[in-house]
């Protein structure tokens, strides 16, 4: 308990065991969580695991069945959506339609009273923060959808509020787009110091920007950590499948020695690779995951050191993501091509060999789901 | 040939609209007693209709119930149109269906069964009688514009003004309400004129102690149309033109 406290007087959010049900089907399932001040925390996890549910928790907007939420140590629970110090960015963005951009960001400061001069100049202030200097009196419908973008932040950050949730504000701009303003959220998130609190279904948005990470599924968070050890070290095959791309190699263990796994393949092949479940014995069903980066190919004739056979399908061009598709043991699988000359030349049918580090294979109990 | 005939039925159709009002407007300002001969430029008919006191006096009662009609159907309807459009409720559905029957049903059905409902409540034909007539017939109208224009609101604009910091009523008043204003002001204005020139339901609810226009002009046809009701058109016309002037400046200042 004492952790605990010591936790809440350095978090800008925690919640304690949240619980939000819908009939018989929890949509928030006893979730935890504490965002130190300052930082970036993203929720991932695919449509319908319950993200945006507790998003809505957090501003206000539904109330939770069981649980607390503090906000810098104070409950939050039951005080109205207009009278938390959170702030949110709408996945539509929410843009007041009959109103200047001025009058949308004025709109919050008016509610807090503040005078009109302060107003205008804090307007221009966050403007200027926020890339969009003089463009006070432009309406939301003729700026560009990035613009737009930074219209609906700037209207919260001028508030200065302790929190800022993002509900997938990303979404509807093109790829292009979307890739620069990932990097500018960065930018302004330490530029500003507010904690923002972040959803999205889309695993590289929450690795380029964030500090921590929280897998969501199913009203569960599987695993709350930095995007580099999500990614190095996935605690569940959920996360291992969900975040970056990966290889799943479903087989059988045969031994299991200082923690590192032998799996049997369906066709006899061994692999090996760092058991990442605490109970694995022999007989079991488990299933491998390899990153297409950690594997490399090489010609069948090298023997000796195990490798796993594989048969071409298609080469995936795609410059520094080039990829190969193979298939072992019945099984798909996709290896990076690296683009320096150091790649075979690969044609359909051919059949080659698969290696890979066992220390970046992670082998989890249990079959696929 | 044939670069002219559209122009030419172009030309006959906006005539047949516009003929016959052109027609009363120039007579109206006719110097002819028996009305249908050009006898010289006058406004004799305009003095003659400021002298004829009954007629002042229904006219003015006209706007006046036209103009509580309107403003009473707007806000019943406004608030009608918001609830069926925000919450869920039993009943909705048979609520949404009954104003579409009101709208499709004859005038002189609903003429009848309120005349019957009226008189079996026992009230007193007159102001009250044609008021709450008028606000049934226009209600529907009100009710589906402001719904039409409640289906493209973003439902998250409401959060993000509470998100902001607005109470519940100041968002209504910084947000929702300048949304459907546009479609606030078309509902006034369709009732305002439904309810001006209306003269089946009118007829069977009015009663002695308030004479409306319509129903005054409609008498006066019986017994022999004077020129003075031409300039009584003229002066109709004239407003509104001029309210649905005001009305497209209001929509396309606020569209900006």
């Amino acid at each position: 308990m004492a952790d605990a406290n010591a936790a809440t007087e350095t978090a800008d959010l925690v919640c304690d065991r949240l619980v939000r049900r819908f009939g018989d089907t929890r949509a928030v399932d006893e979730i935890s969580l504490s965002v130190p001040a300052g930082s970036f925390f993203s929720i991932l996890g695919p449509s319908g695991c319950g993200k945006t549910t507790l998003l809505r928790l957090l501003a206000g907007f539904d109330r939770p069945d069981d649980g607390d939420i503090l906000i810098r140590g104070e409950r939050m629970n039951e005080v109205a959506p207009n009278r938390r110090p959170v702030n949110m960015v709408f996945q539509h963005l929410a843009l007041f339609p009959t109103m200047s951009v001025a009058d949308n960001i004025a709109y919050g400061l008016k509610r807090q009273k503040v005078a009109a001069p302060e107003r205008r100049r804090r307007i221009a202030e966050v403007l200027e923060q926020v890339g969009l200097p003089g463009m006070e009196d432009r309406n939301p419908q003729q700026l560009s959808g990035g613009q737009r973008q930074r219209v609906a932040l700037a209207r919260c950050l001028v508030l200065r509020p302790t929190l800022l949730l993002l509900d997938e504000p990303l979404g509807a701009l093109d790829l292009k787009l979307r890739e620069q303003m990932k990097v500018e959220l960065k930018h302004l998130q330490k530029a500003f110091g507010t904690t923002f609190v972040y959803i999205t279904h889309d695993q590289s948005e929450a690795m380029v920007m964030s500090d921590q990470v929280a897998v969501m599924r199913q009203g569960r968070f599987d695993q709350v950590a930095s995007p580099e050890t999500l990614y190095r070290h996935p605690e569940t095959p959920f996360v291992a499948g969900f975040v970056g791309d990966n290889n799943c190699l479903a087989g059988t263990v045969v031994a299991q020695d200082d923690g590192q796994v032998t799996l049997d393949l369906a066709d006899g092949s061994r692999v090996r690779g760092m058991a990442a479940s605490p109970d694995l014995q022999p007989g079991q069903p488990a299933q491998l995951f390899v990153r297409p980066e950690s594997l490399s190919l090489v010609a069948t004739t090298a023997a000796g050191e195990a490798a796993l056979p594989a048969q071409v399908v298609t080469t995936l061009f795609d410059g520094a993501n080039s990829r190969v598709e193979l298939t072992a043991a019945g099984q798909v699988l996709f290896a990076r091509l690296p683009q320096d000359g150091s790649a075979p030349s690969l044609d359909a049918g051919q059949t080659l060999a698969l290696q890979w580090q066992p220390s970046l294979a992670r082998v989890f109990a249990g079959a696929p789901a | 040939m044939s670069r002219w005939l559209p122009k030419v039925y172009l030309a006959l159709v906006y005539g047949l609209l516009y003929l016959p009002i052109l027609v009363l407007v120039v007579f109206s300002f006719n110097r002819s007693r028996t009305g249908y001969s050009w006898d010289g430029l006058s406004l004799h008919w305009y003095q003659s209709l400021f002298n004829n006191h009954a007629m002042v006096q229904a006219m003015w009662n006209s706007l006046w119930l036209a103009l509580a009609a309107a403003t009473v159907s707007t806000l019943i309807g406004a608030l009608t149109a918001l609830a069926l459009h925000r919450y869920r409720f039993r009943g909705k559905r048979v609520l949404n269906g009954m104003l579409f029957v009101v709208m499709m049903s004859p005038e002189i059905v609903l003429a009848i069964s309120l005349l019957a409902l009226f008189l079996l409540v026992g009230l007193q034909l007159g102001f009250v009688s044609l008021l709450l007539a008028h606000v049934t017939f226009c209600l529907p109208f009100v009710v589906i514009t402001v719904m039409a224009r409640l289906s493209g609101f973003d439902e998250r604009l409401p959060e993000a003004a509470r998100d902001l910091g607005a109470s519940e009523f100041t968002m209504t008043r910084t947000v929702l309400i300048p949304v459907i204003a546009p479609a606030l002001l078309a509902g006034w204005l369709l009732g305002f004129t439904l309810s001006l020139d209306d003269v089946v339901v009118s007829t069977f609810v009015s009663g002695p102690s308030y004479e409306i226009l319509p129903l005054r002009i409609y008498s006066m046809v019986r017994v022999g149309l004077k020129p003075e009701v031409n300039a009584l058109g003229t002066l109709l016309l004239v407003c509104s033109l001029m309210m649905l002037m005001l009305s497209q400046w209001i929509l396309t200042r606020s569209k900006r």
